[in-house]
């Protein structure tokens, strides 16, 4: 099947971004709303493809734009060509969707701003540079957005550059995800070795007759290149400084959307990971680490956003260490990612909120009993808040709590151990999210006098509220019936057959009432520790855990020392080289040129009869060579 | 008569225009010079070719008159350049590329 529609997705906020960009300050007055209607307008575009899917057969769904030729090189053939079918079409909604809603909050958020129109422009680019990762046919199509997206994020994380530490926090992210990046070029050029193509079709077709090294190679390339993009460790330090950048590009690119491009990576080469088993384990295990990484640097945090961040970072844990469970792991993979984009993207504007009624104050000890005067944003908020922490039947349920049992059912010890990370987890995730929520919304007030919390602006809630509706249906609606598994069935190759076979280690209903007690357990343990007043000043003298932990669990101390210093002193060395011995070495040739051509000049008198007498004596000379060689 | 009675006017004439070439300061002697080196060098080909009974050599002094004419045509040219510019005809004048 072909559709025509599909390149609009991806142009028509690429042009909006770049009209935007062009007319510069004439557009002021009404470039957000321009953008806004753009992005709504992509939306449209998706809804209206969703409903042609629907109305198709599941193993017909699928459908391309070839675009153009992009490179023809002998047998080398790479169409820019887009896909659509039901995993890009989840990712086209979800962008589309939540991007239109904090669109409208933008125009709110940042009304006070004076570069509202180039932070909408930025915003489209992003959109637009999302959907071609989302709709590319092609590891090097896909190849495009990833960096798009990159470019995107930085541009939007040093949005008020003028703050040298935000202009930092943004090469930061830039930086860490570079290194990602060269795993994806790897993977790309190892896949074009292996097989001769690059494009998902091709490669799955293929796949069967690959070396498991060479797969194994890409599949481990992939996964530092989703790493880097998803925030997964051992690059995920750039997330929390991310928050730099304004709040709504929080909601959309660090928690909804880009940074759950290394999932959708993942989820697509799902041909290559099945075939992979040692990729596909080391995928678990970066998982693993990271959800309980996140989660511990949550429980520490004062900064609201940060304290959302490392949740972000935790909960896309729980995605990666779902997508290397197998052909079943996807689909919850992608659901969790899809109900994760609604409550996560709720609970940031709904911080965004927060800081616009209290001044920017982003400490959450200075904030406290905020419900009483923010009445909506504290009830949206909350509701985002039940669904992560997987209270039933909010939408974190639904998906958290399949992966849990997905975990669990994993063969060997592996399951076990992944299992208990993964429930440990959601017990972390259950203690720092409820302390979020009592700091914030609950207690005794603890800001500045000047502060005056006021509800936000309608333009504001109102995609607050409708993130929280998604929070509150989305899971029931997606999992009902196995439905977004068999949706997704046709993309991903697992079948319902796959899951049955396999043994069953634990009850459904036992690793549900397992979560619920590990939910349980972390709000209680929330509610005791900070039921009693609250110090506004971060108390100094705690134990040496909640020092690391604040302290993003040394990730950047171990950057400094292990990465950067070294580099900084190798970088040195190599300057000291290139100016003492390179340099020098051309130096003293030009000195010696120059030197011998001062004693050398002094021959050219400039006199015709001098130069006449040399001619004759060289005559001469030569004469007498001949003579005494011949004699 | 000896041919090589020939060769010695021709060696004569030479060395009197190479010495006349280095001392001289006018450019105009110095011209004459050369002209005296290069009609010593074409009695020394024509002497040969008598010599070998060949015909080799006159040719030669032909092409010599050939290049020794259209030498005249330049380098009178350039001497009444100079002259017009510097107002001399000395050698030692023109010395400017040293510079």
């Amino acid at each position: 099947m072909t559709s025509n529609n599909l390149v609009y997705l991806v142009a028509l906020p690429l042009f909006s971004s770049g009209f935007l960009m062009i007319l510069g300050r004439r557009a002021d007055k009404w470039g957000h709303i321009f953008a806004t209607l753009i992005s709504a307008s992509a939306f449209g575009i998706g809804a209206f493809e969703f409903l042609q899917m629907l109305a198709r057969p599941s193993e017909s769904r699928a459908v391309t734009q070839k675009l153009f030729s992009w490179i023809s090189v002998g047998t080398f053939q790479v169409d820019a060509s887009l896909l659509l079918d039901q995993l890009s079409i989840s990712f086209v909604l979800l962008i589309t969707g939540v991007g239109t809603l904090i669109h409208i909050y933008s125009i709110a958020y940042m009304s006070h701003d004076l570069d509202r129109r180039r932070f909408f422009a930025f915003l489209n680019f992003f959109i637009a540079a999302m959907l071609l990762l989302v709709l590319g046919d092609s590891y090097l199509n896909l190849y495009v957005g990833w960096e798009g997206v990159g470019l995107a994020s930085y541009l939007l994380i040093g949005f008020w550059n003028q703050k040298p530490e935000y202009a930092t926090a943004a090469k930061k992210a830039f930086v860490a995800n570079r290194v990602g990046d060269v795993g994806l070029s790897l993977a790309i050029m190892i896949a074009f070795a292996t097989f001769g193509t690059v494009s998902f079709s091709g490669v799955e077709e293929k796949v069967s007759g690959a070396s498991t090294a060479a797969l194994t190679g890409i599949g481990l390339m992939l996964l530092l290149a989703a790493a880097g993009k998803s925030a997964q460790f051992p690059l995920q330090s750039w997330l929390g400084d991310a928050m730099a950048g304004p709040t709504p590009v929080s909601a959309l690119i660090h928690a909804a959307t880009m940074v759950t491009a290394g999932v959708y990576l993942i989820a697509r080469s799902n041909f290559i990971f099945d075939n992979a088993p040692t990729a596909q384990l080391c995928v678990v295990i970066i998982g693993a680490i990271t959800l309980m990484f996140g989660a511990l640097i949550g429980t520490a945090k004062d900064d609201i956003k940060k304290a959302l961040a490392a949740s972000t970072m935790s909960q896309i844990g729980y995605m990666i260490l779902a997508t290397g469970l197998g052909p079943v792991g996807y689909a919850f993979a992608i659901m969790h990612l899809l109900t994760h984009g609604f409550f996560k993207a709720g609970m940031f504007l709904g911080a965004g909120s927060v800081m616009h009624g209290m001044d920017d104050e982003v400490n959450m000890r200075k904030y406290g009993g905020l419900g009483k005067f923010m009445p909506i944003t504290a009830i949206t908020f909350g509701l985002g808040y039940l669904a992560i922490i997987g209270v039933p039947p909010f939408a974190g349920f639904y998906s958290k709590d399949k992966i849990i049992e997905t975990a669990f059912n994993a063969e060997g010890i592996k399951g076990l151990l992944i299992g208990s990370a993964a429930l440990l987890g959601a017990l972390v995730t259950a203690f720092y999210m409820t302390r979020v929520i009592i700091l914030t919304f609950t207690g005794a007030k603890r800001w500045d006098e000047k502060a005056h919390p006021h509800e936000s602006p309608f333009l504001m809630w109102g995609p607050m509220a409708i993130l929280a509706i998604g929070s509150v249906a989305s899971g029931f609606l997606l999992s009902s019936g196995n439905r977004f598994v068999s949706w997704l069935a046709p993309v991903v190759n697992s079948h319902e057959a796959d899951h049955a076979e396999h043994v069953e280690r634990f009850q459904p209903v036992v690793v549900t009432s397992m979560a619920l007690v590990a939910v349980v357990i972390g709000v209680a343990i929330a509610i005791v520790k900070y039921r009693s007043q609250v110090p506004r000043v971060a108390p100094t003298n705690v134990r040496f855990f909640t020092r690391i932990a604040r302290r993003d669990l040394l990730q950047d101390d171990f950057n400094e020392v292990v990465l950067m210093r070294p580099g900084q002193a190798l970088t040195k060395f190599l300057v000291a080289t290139d100016e003492k011995a390179i340099d020098g070495a051309v130096r003293t040739v030009g000195a010696v040129v120059i030197g011998s051509s001062k004693g050398i000049r002094k021959t050219q008198t400039g006199f015709v009869r001098s130069y006449a007498l040399l001619i004759l004596l060289g005559a001469f000379g030569l004469l007498a060579t001949i003579w005494v060689v011949t004699l | 008569m000896n041919s090589a009675n020939y060769l010695y006017l021709s060696a004569m004439l030479f060395t009197i225009g190479a010495v006349g070439v280095v001392i001289r300061r006018n450019a105009i002697v110095v011209f004459m010079c050369i002209e005296l080196m290069l009609n010593a060098a074409n009695l020394a080909f024509v002497t040969f070719a008598r010599i070998n009974g060949t015909l080799d050599g006159q040719v030669i002094a032909f092409f010599t008159m050939v290049v020794a004419a259209c030498e005249v045509v330049v380098g009178l040219a350039i001497i009444v350049t100079i002259f017009r510019s510097r107002r001399s005809t000395s050698v030692d004048d023109a010395s400017l590329l040293k510079r």
